[in-house]
């Protein structure tokens, strides 16, 4: 057993899993079943430190129509038409090489909504990094939205949003989280069971290499330190001209009704789908290595399970239709090879030309992961230290202007332009355009708008509420725009959950993500966890990003943020109680500490439902949420987005009890700037705070007053691209 | 009028041309990279997108596809072609247009709404979005492109995204039976989508196909 134990635990498995893995075989596993399992059981497949967590999270909805734990998750949009969306992690491929990280990060993501029958519509994506001073930051940057870029834009799905946080906490261990929204007719939809003794099992696309061996198991559920190099062979190499042509494929095979059903092969390869699919038909399911088209003819078995190389679908075909799915295969010129069977057995049998060379129980290798139970406990303090950038005594005007120059707060045009965002036809409200992204569905005669957000710094001053302000800044986003949510996604990014501040961190957050959508209604239909994202300096700021997907009649009343009308009134509605904790600026000052106020979702709720009515009604000009960096920001970006200024006074936020700088620059949830008619308005119970007229921003807030010029706030927030490309050191 | 929209492996805009046709009013059907039979199709699109990966050079391979075969005797005999994006790309890897599309000049993809300049001097709102999309020939073969008035769309003042020799965005053959350009107008024929103005494009390719 000696020779054994070294192996196991090279391959992330723990010596009682270990123990466990003989107890359920009734015998030790050989290399192939060792490497199998090692892979299922790995936190990237099995979720071990999260699952009893995640049940806390509300699942059930009258528009739901797939929930977790099927390939993707998907809301009823009308019609017969659902969307289908999920958000995913690609951390640590992308900390490693971040060109195919997040490259492959997008392709697996896409491949997860087509799995189950719908056509990909749009992607987003949320991104961290380093603060921008730093080489390794802006190489990952480059590296991770020219990824992007090349997948997303050589399939022809549409990048319509995102947001990228740029924060010394993720210096080391970037985060590449990508979502991917599909439609797909409901009766069309497949679901990832195998089922038919007897039925085929056939592998289509690309061919098997030895890219991404132990991507989820040496790469995803450890954590970044040094030799991280020698991790690049685990990172897999993108295709996306194999993608579309499998993409195309699959979704005129489950048209054609040719299918049983299909999955995606993605953590783990062919271990995980074959044992997925056999787990969720209650099957058992033969492969034969032999028959699986390889790029390198002495791949060992071991190797052919757990490769991840990109771009595969695994599918179980009923014997008659066989051969109708290879000739649509070859129309498509993409691969197709039967490799196995579906049986009765409740094993998974590793086959080589017919020689047995593994066999396990479904139920050990899918289900038998032990779940763990966290050791939490509550950080002492702030743990992530400080850094000041900005003066206190900068004046009003320099601390705007940093802020708006802040690269977490900054126009992220320089990445966007970088990407499609109007192929498909569908995009309403373009990137910056308006708080949502917003596509017309014509299919359901309606629109959809969609959200992704998670400030992981307010996240770690206090886990609970910031994540309920993450969830809140999404349904703020949607309101903007006319849109009801409708459901949620989510990818929960923390450090190493054997460790009791992360545990911590991640036991407040899901309680935060739970309570949140418990009470505004939105159910949880999927989503992804990434831990063990650490470098030598620490955990990163634990960053639950959240998607939120909501519905709109009609797209042509969305508001966008830009101020419209010169003359038209300026107000805030909503419960926003700025403060300095957490915020942008208390960054740029060096005086981040923990806690933040708790959050009212009742009241944030109730705030979005009268903007959402009064955006649908056509009442307002504009509509925007107050985040980053304050009304003062927000004030800026919309004045830039517009080309006008405004003449605002903040007295009434001093009357809630903000100082001057506060009620400029504090942030909070629950506050909304929006303009338009003063009687309509009025009528909201907004707040009147200006006027929208001229080229400058003239803000009275007490002692703290200023001016600037609308050209000169958008100099600075355009400076993104001259950091990014910066060639110094 | 009958438009046909080529399709080959790795085509992304290939759906959108199809319904900006179908907005002119006309019918519109797709096109098999492997089909060589144009009967009945009075007009072609070779759209955008990554034909076979564009993993080589931009249309490169695309051109020897059985469609542009088709395409090219469809050209010579008069009928009209417009190219958008790669199918620009593919129409100058096949000869049918002078010059050549290079990488732009940030070397990034880039995706901008911008304003062209038609020949005529009309102003088009029209996104463009490509990584290769440099028009590029030599001096004396661009003056002779506009001596000839076969400057179909220029990019409008400050709003060249690629580096384009003298702005070029766009450009036709001597006939002037076969266009090509690197923004989508197929991309601006909804009014909810941001503008209409590509629509006036589909429509100029289908009456230069009716003079000729």
């Amino acid at each position: 057993m000696t020779v054994e134990v070294a192996k196991h635990r090279e391959l992330g498995l723990t010596d009682s899993e270990l123990e466990l893995i003989v107890e359920k075989l009734g015998r030790e596993p050989n290399d192939v079943e060792l490497a199998m399992f090692s892979l299922l059981w790995s936190e990237h497949c099995a979720y071990k430190h999260s699952r009893k967590l995640l049940r806390r999270l509300p699942t059930e909805g009258e528009r739901v129509v797939m929930g977790p734990g099927e390939n993707a998750g998907a809301v009823d949009i009308g019609g017969g038409h659902a969307i289908a969306f999920k958000v995913e992690s690609h951390n640590h491929p992308s900390a490693v090489e971040p060109f195919q990280g997040a490259a492959t990060g997008v392709g697996g993501i896409l491949r997860d909504v087509f799995a189950i029958g719908a056509r990909p519509i749009a992607i987003l994506d949320s991104l961290r990094f380093g603060e921008l001073d730093s080489l390794r930051s802006r190489h990952l940057l480059d590296g991770a939205v020219r990824g992007i870029g090349h997948y997303g834009n050589s399939i022809g799905v549409p990048n319509v949003g995102g947001e990228i946080y740029f924060e010394a906490a993720y210096e080391h261990n970037c985060l590449v989280n990508a979502m991917c929204l599909g439609i797909a007719k409901q009766a069309d939809m497949v679901r990832a069971a195998a089922a038919g003794v007897g039925n085929v099992v056939v592998l289509m696309g690309a061919s098997t290499g030895r890219d991404g061996i132990g991507g989820a198991s040496v790469l995803a559920s450890a954590e970044l330190g040094e030799g991280d190099d020698a991790k690049r062979p685990t990172v897999q190499i993108g295709d996306p001209f194999e993608e579309s042509k499998v993409l195309e494929c699959c979704l005129e095979l489950l048209e054609k009704g040719l299918l049983v059903s299909l999955q995606d092969l993605g953590a783990a390869g062919l271990t995980s789908s074959a044992g997925e699919m056999a787990s969720a038909g209650g099957v058992g399911i033969d492969l034969d290595v032999a028959r699986v088209p390889l790029r390198e003819a002495d791949m060992e078995p071991f190797e052919i399970m757990v490769s991840e190389s990109q771009e595969r679908m695994l599918a179980v075909v009923e014997p008659d239709k066989v051969a109708a799915v290879i000739a649509l295969c070859e129309k498509w010129q993409t691969g197709s090879a039967e490799i196995g069977v579906v049986t009765d057995s409740g094993q998974i049998r590793i086959l080589r030309d017919g020689e047995l060379v593994g066999e396990m129980p479904v139920e050990a290798l899918v289900d038998g992961c032990p779940l763990y139970d966290l050791d939490p406990a509550e950080p002492q303090g702030w743990i992530y230290g400080n850094r000041a950038t900005l003066a206190t005594d900068a004046s009003s005007e320099e601390t705007l202007l940093a802020l708006l120059a802040s690269p977490s707060i900054a126009s992220k045009r320089w990445a966007f332009e970088q990407y499609d965002s109007v192929v498909g036809s569908r995009t309403v409200r373009r990137p910056e355009s308006a708080d949502a992204a917003v596509l017309q569905i014509p299919e359901a005669g309606n629109a959809i708008a969609v959200s992704i957000d998670g400030n992981g710094r307010r996240v770690a001053c206090d886990p609970y509420a910031g994540t309920v302000e993450a969830v809140l800044e999404c349904a703020q986003n949607l309101a903007c725009v006319g849109a009801e949510p409708l459901g949620l996604t989510n990818c929960l990014n923390f450090g190493n959950p054997e460790k009791p501040a992360p545990a911590w961190q991640l036991d407040q957050a899901v309680s935060g993500l739970a309570q949140a959508c418990e009470q505004l209604g939105v159910p949880v239909v999927g989503g992804n966890v990434s831990l063990y994202n650490e470098g030598p300096e620490g955990p990163i700021y634990p960053t639950p990003v959240v998607g939120m997907v909501g519905e709109l009649p009609d797209p042509g009343k969305a508001c966008g943020s830009a101020f419209l009308g010169e003359g038209d009134v300026i107000a805030l509605l909503g419960p926003f109680e700025p403060s300095f904790a957490g915020s942008e600026l208390a960054k740029l000052r060096g005086e981040l500490d923990t806690g933040l106020p708790r959050p009212d979702i009742a009241a944030v709720s109730a705030a979005c439902a009268t903007v959402r009515d009064a955006v649908r009604e056509g009442k307002l000009s504009s509509a925007h949420d107050i985040s980053d960096g304050g009304l003062a920001c927000a004030l800026a970006e919309s004045a830039i987005a517009g080309g006008l200024g405004c003449q605002v006074d903040l007295q009434p936020l001093r009357e809630r009890g903000c100082s001057p700088e506060e009620a400029l620059f504090g942030e909070g949830p629950g506050g909304f700037l929006l303009s338009g008619d003063r009687e309509a308005l009025d009528a909201l119970g907004a707040t009147q705070i200006g006027v929208v007229s001229g080229g400058t921003i003239e803000i009275a807030a007490g002692d703290r007053s200023f001016t600037v010029g609308v050209g000169t706030a958008e100099g600075a927030r355009l400076s993104l691209g001259s950091q990014a490309e910066y060639d110094g050191t | 009028m009958r438009w046909g929209v080529l399709q080959f492996p790795g085509s992304c805009d290939e759906r959108d041309a199809l319904q900006a046709c179908r907005r002119t009013g006309s019918e519109a059907r797709l096109i098999w990279h492997e089909e060589r039979d144009l009967d009945g199709i009075d007009a072609v699109v070779v759209p955008g997108g990554f034909s076979y990966g564009d993993y080589l050079r931009a249309g490169a391979i695309a051109r020897f596809s059985p469609a542009m075969e088709a395409v090219s005797g469809f050209a010579a005999e008069g009928g009209p072609v417009l190219g958008i994006c790669n199918g620009f790309q593919v129409l100058c890897e096949a000869g049918l247009l002078p010059g050549a599309l290079l990488l732009n000049e940030s070397m990034r993809f880039t995706c901008r709404q911008l304003d062209l300049i038609a020949a005529g001097g009309e102003r088009l709102s029209i996104p463009a979005k490509h990584g290769e999309g440099r028009y590029f020939a030599p001096d004396e073969a661009l003056d002779a492109l506009e001596a000839n008035g076969q400057v179909a769309y220029r990019y409008a003042p400050g709003q060249n995204p690629n580096g384009s020799a003298r702005d070029i965005a766009g450009v036709r053959n001597e006939a002037g039976n076969v266009v090509g350009l690197m923004p989508h107008p197929e991309h601006a024929v909804d009014p909810l989508t941001g503008s209409t103005d590509g629509l006036r494009v589909f429509e100029a390719v289908a009456a230069a196909g009716t003079a000729a």
